[in-house]
């Protein structure tokens, strides 16, 4: 493996970083910080890329469709906490594992949706910045992958900026730490909590434009980011944003290598983000930057 | 004892079956609806007894399908062989599973399952010699006398390990270890301090579970003479071990059973009428709707309907 | 003094927050000691550090001449620490007389495991707390006072050398507190040690030979009930500056 191979990949590794540290983004408030057993988060970012297909086809950029999407997602995410609440959490631990099988249901139910107002083929969107690179010496990165890398940086300033400088996100932030307090404080833990799984799946929606501008999106790929978004929520450690990004990086350096490393390959791409999900599960559950 | 007349009723009506009924459709149906009723057994000594939710039931299967598969291909070993093979396969995987993750909360396990069954499916996409991406052909055996027929013959024998599973479930549910780990699975904390142990008791329910699955997975690539990585470790395994449970009950080891026969019967209805997606479509509303509503199953659902009487 | 528990210099941080602070206490053999300090102060804390839910980051905690600090929670509950839960925490899915049987069989007849009687043990321990008319009850059938003894009942199944009870009186009646108050002095006089945290004063000064008071991590005070009542600190930590 060659210096100049080598460097490629960890630029492209930081690229697909920065898009997995985004589409985790919102795992990392739905799970790191609520606590909610989302299994389908991803499969809610794929119902967000074929919305964005569809507004596509109405004429709209990918990027504007994505947050034209957040609104209506916005709303989605409250009406689903709301009733995951409602089923599942008032009703003590016992029921926290019929709430895994729930979302694993409901995403189950997203996916065959697909499939069925769909089918199984890909879709995919263009847009100006598709299909197009940017040459940077002998290297050509891919315009759409520095489109989706600038949205998500802007997507991450915009939300750590929101959760430590607005009231609703400092008392997201602090219902995950210490909810009694809060009470106390006047303020109403699960409107808080709806907000924010509100918030959690307007991001998905983005995320979702950004999954179907880098490449084709079909109704089965939420399986695999399911362990990627996981391995990063885990990895950057339960709650932290900050985390996030970094653990977004180490993912994405470490599938590109695994991508170009000659005894390996895109054969084993798809098992790198689930083995590190299980490396840090063994052996440092907290995370990098853990609570 | 009216438990064990009703297994040799079982097995024996089993028997028969396999001796006087020549419609092999029967049989190949059978065979699956079995698979899913041992599947779903082992699934709940975790799942339900334990509350561990495990959606990783393809990785447990599919390890004991490739054991027998290639530990036949390399040394043609008799069928009882390949089976205790695989369930010591599986066995240990859920052993390294559950001591990995069981110490965490039941979320991570969950999410280990599902990076198991997708490592697990990799590195046999990836293996020359199991066959790789397009799969491994295998030649059948010819039957264990007194059987002619090879697919009566795994009938017979699936039914067995099904009935094997379901009355290893109910030992371990009425026995001490079942209350330990219903104890653990209503307040692991309450359980530790009444001296539970709980990591020790999870561990044993995973390694347990996953070596029924192992087991019931190592007859799979005799029955098709064929085995591949997409279809061994496929969604449908996960999903009908653990939607079976779910809409059966998962108190009583009879739930998963019931909701097996429940849940393979209403796919056959589906695919022949309307289509195979459908089916999982189905599948999953169902399970949605069982978990919100009727959280004890089917059989929670008959005793309340009972008990009212 | 005969130290059935002796916590030395324990400290436990959550993150960036201290909860305990160089804690050093000892408990001796039969003894009825009080804990208590306002909100927040570290009794739970303390409480999940001895019986082992909870790791110490340093500091550690002998229990009958044996160091216990790096067990898990089972097997202290096996050498005799036992403890009640502030909020309780039943078995939901079994009966009254179910939850006793776990602790009877994974403690007391670890070693026998079939061959116990474990039903009517069971029967007598709840017969003693007054809940024998109960046996058949599912346990998320029972009103909070019952829980409460439900809790004291599981705990004393394991037969324990040491009792923590936490908050076991919190919200009850005065008929009730009395209640509970009777079951705990009659299991110190058969020799049980027992720790009792509790807000109402008026119990842990009746109950206690000797109280300690925490405040933000710390011990504060620690002697009789009289003394300590009337200790400045102690005012002041509850009442605010």
């Amino acid at each position: 493996m060659t210096f100049d191979l080598l460097f490629e990949a960890v630029l492209f590794g930081i690229l697909l970083g920065g898009f997995y540290a985004a589409l985790s983004m919102g795992l990392s408030v739905s799970f790191g910080l609520l606590d909610v057993p989302h299994v389908a988060h991803p499969a809610i970012m794929v119902l967000g890329s074929y919305c964005t297909w569809l507004l596509v086809g109405l004429g709209l950029d990918p990027i504007v469709a994505g947050v034209v999407l957040m609104a209506p997602f916005f709303l989605l995410g409250m009406a689903v906490y709301r009733f995951y609440y409602e089923a599942f959490e008032r009703r003590g631990s016992e029921a926290a594992v019929r709430g895994i099988a729930f979302f694993f249901g409901l995403a189950l139910v997203i996916e065959v949706g697909l499939i069925l107002g769909f089918g199984v083929d890909q879709r995919m969107v263009e847009a100006a910045y598709i299909g197009r690179s940017l040459s940077l010496g002998e290297i050509r990165i891919p315009m759409r992958t520095l489109a989706v890398f600038a949205v998500a940086v802007v997507l991450t300033l915009a939300l750590t900026v929101y959760m430590s400088k607005t009231f609703t996100g400092r008392a997201i932030k602090a219902v995950a730490q210490d909810e009694p307090a809060l009470r106390l404080m006047g303020a109403n833990p699960v409107r808080i909590k709806q907000w924010a799984f509100g918030i959690a799946t307007a991001v998905a929606a983005l995320a979702g434009a950004m999954l179907i501008i880098i490449g084709p999106v079909d109704p089965g790929m939420d399986r695999v980011y399911i362990g990627r978004t996981f391995a990063v929520v885990v990895l950057a450690g339960l709650g932290s944003m900050t985390g996030t990004v970094a653990a977004g990086l180490v993912l994405g350096i470490t599938e590109s290598i695994v991508l170009i490393h000659p005894g390996l390959g895109a054969s084993w791409a798809p098992a790198v983000s689930f083995t590190l999900l299980l490396i840090v599960l063994g052996v440092r559950p907290q995370g990098l930057f853990g609570r | 004892m009216k438990f064990w007349i009703g297994i040799a009723i079982a097995f024996g009506a089993a028997v028969a079956t396999a001796t006087f009924v020549d419609f092999d459709y029967f049989f190949f149906a059978s065979y699956t609806v079995l698979m899913f009723i041992m599947l779903a057994t082992a699934w709940n000594i975790l799942g339900g007894y334990a509350g561990y939710v495990n959606f990783g039931t393809p990785a447990f299967f599919g390890l004991g399908a490739y054991t027998a598969a290639v530990l036949y291909k390399a040394y043609a070993l008799p069928l009882g062989v390949l089976i205790a093979a695989a369930m010591l396969m599986s066995g240990l995987l859920g052993l390294f599973a559950g001591l990995l993750t069981l110490r965490l909360r039941g979320i991570f396990f969950a999410i280990a399952t599902i990076a198991l069954t997708v490592i697990m499916e990799t590195v046999f996409i990836n293996w020359r010699y199991a066959g790789g991406a397009t799969g491994l052909q295998l030649l059948r055996p010819p039957p264990i006398a007194p059987f002619e027929s090879y697919i009566k013959m795994l009938f017979v024998l699936m039914a067995a390990m099904a009935l094997a599973s379901m009355a290893l479930a109910r030992y371990i549910e009425n026995s001490w270890l079942g209350r330990g780990l219903r104890a653990l699975r209503d307040s692991e904390e309450a359980a530790e301090c009444s001296g539970v142990p709980t990591l020790k008791l999870k561990v044993f329910a995973c390694t347990v579970s996953g070596g029924l699955m192992g087991a019931c997975g190592a007859p799979m690539p005799m029955y098709l003479s064929f085995i591949e990585p997409a279809s061994t470790f496929n969604l449908n395994y996960a999903v009908g071990a653990l939607a079976s449970p779910m809409i059966g009950g998962t108190a009583h080891w009879l739930g998963p059973v019931i909701g097996a026969f429940v849940l393979a019967s209403l796919q056959q209805i589906v695919t022949v009428t309307i289509s195979n997606e459908m089916n999982v479509l189905v599948v999953g509303a169902l399970l949605v709707v069982f978990v919100v509503v009727a959280p004890d199953g089917l059989l929670g659902l008959f005793k309340r309907i009972f008990s009212r009487k | 003094m005969n130290a059935l528990l002796k916590i030395q210099n324990l400290s436990k941080t959550f993150g960036g927050f201290t909860a305990l602070n160089d804690v050093s206490l000892d408990i001796a053999e039969g003894e009825r000691f009080g804990l208590i300090g306002p909100n927040g102060s570290g009794k739970t804390t303390l409480i999940n550090c001895v019986s082992g839910a909870l790791r110490n980051e340093a500091g550690s905690i002998v229990f009958d001449g044996r160091n216990v600090t790096a067990l898990p929670a089972y097997r202290r509950t096996r050498l005799g620490i036992a403890r009640s839960f502030q909020i309780p925490r039943p078995f939901s899915s079994m009966t009254v007389l179910e939850n006793l049987t776990v602790p009877l069989d994974y403690v007391v007849h670890i070693r026998t495991l079939h061959k116990a009687d474990v039903a009517g043990e069971s029967l007598a321990i709840l017969r003693d707390m007054g809940l024998a008319d109960k046996a058949h009850t599912p346990s998320n059938r029972l009103s909070q006072v019952e829980l409460r003894k439900l809790e004291l009942a599981r705990a004393m199944a394991a037969r324990p050398r040491l009792l923590i009870s936490d908050e076991a009186m919190a919200g009850l009646s005065g008929a009730e507190v009395e209640e509970v108050l009777k079951i705990l002095f009659r299991l110190n006089e058969s020799g049980i040690t027992i720790i009792m945290i509790e807000h109402i004063m008026q119990a842990v000064m009746r109950f206690s030979q000797r109280v300690v008071c925490l405040d933000a991590g710390r011990i504060i005070c620690e002697g009789p009930p009289a003394e300590i009542v009337k200790n400045p600190d102690v005012q002041r930590a509850y009442l605010g500056a």
